[in-house]
């Protein structure tokens, strides 16, 4: 890499909570990344027979598994609702600050809502996650 | 200026490598396709009455579910390479970042096979 003038160093802005949703985009999609991983193990594993979905059903009980199952759906329910903010600011909309502050504690509340109600269906109601 | 991405190249003014826009475009064309199969697949599974053997298996087998699930199998490795790529080239340095880069490729390509070979086997075994 040559030597280029640096950009004004991250951490001379005061933290605004804009720049947390930012960041947590990218964690947020590193995280599924890895759910990805996952997700082929389940439909593997149905498409194994009754014995090989058996078997996967009892490792997805462990309780770190679920922990990651659990962190997988709010992670897909934020990139997901955050995506949105991505694509609608593509188009060049709503990327004032006072919009992307709104837009943004919007992501928020559909975040909690919509992954109250999946974790809620997946472990309460389902019983144990698949 | 129509093309989004080719605007924002001309903003940019950088010289290109012929790839970004391509990167960019997939990246959103992907987001959208994943904007719905996501909540589509999110919902599915949500509906179903439990997790056992028999819902799930049943909920697969149905020929528009294997299609939109090969879909979104696609989608997502295809999003998530984008992504990962991203990721690997700001934080990875030096002769690590080809290698990263080729790993990550390898692997995405790897999984996206191994969930479409899974719906499809479902698919053809059921009666």
């Amino acid at each position: 890499m040559a030597h280029r003038p640096l950009s004004p160093h991250v951490f001379i802005y005061r933290f605004a909570y804009t720049m947390a949703l930012s960041i947590l985009h990218r964690a947020t999609g590193m995280l599924l990344s890895l759910g990805i991983v996952m997700l082929v193990a389940f439909l593997l594993s149905a498409a194994g027979g009754g014995d090989s979905y058996e078997r996967f059903a009892h490792f997805a009980g462990y309780l770190p598994v679920r922990i990651f199952i659990a962190g997988c759906i709010v992670a897909f329910c934020y990139h997901l609702s955050n995506g949105v903010r991505h694509l609608f600011w593509d188009l060049s909309w709503g990327m004032e600050r006072a919009q992307a502050r709104r837009s943004g504690a919007i992501v928020v509340v559909v975040t909690v809502i919509a992954s109250a109600l999946l974790l809620w269906v997946f472990f309460a109601r389902h019983g144990v996650a698949p | 200026m129509s093309d989004p991405a080719r605007a924002l190249s001309a903003v940019l003014g950088r010289g290109s490598a012929h790839e970004g826009a391509h990167h960019w475009r997939a990246q959103r064309l992907t987001a959208v396709a994943l904007l719905l199969l996501g909540p589509w697949f999110a919902i599915s599974m949500a509906r179903l009455p439990d997790f056992s053997y028999g819902s799930v298996h049943g909920f697969l087998s149905g020929l528009c579910n294997s299609a939109l699930l090969c879909l979104l199998a696609a989608c997502l490795c295809w999003h998530s390479q984008l992504g990962v790529q991203v990721v690997i080239e700001d934080y990875v340095k030096g002769a690590l970042r080809m290698a990263a880069l080729i790993v990550s490729a390898f692997l995405h390509v790897l999984l996206a096979v191994l969930a479409v070979l899974a719906v499809l086997r479902v698919a053809f075994t059921a009666h």
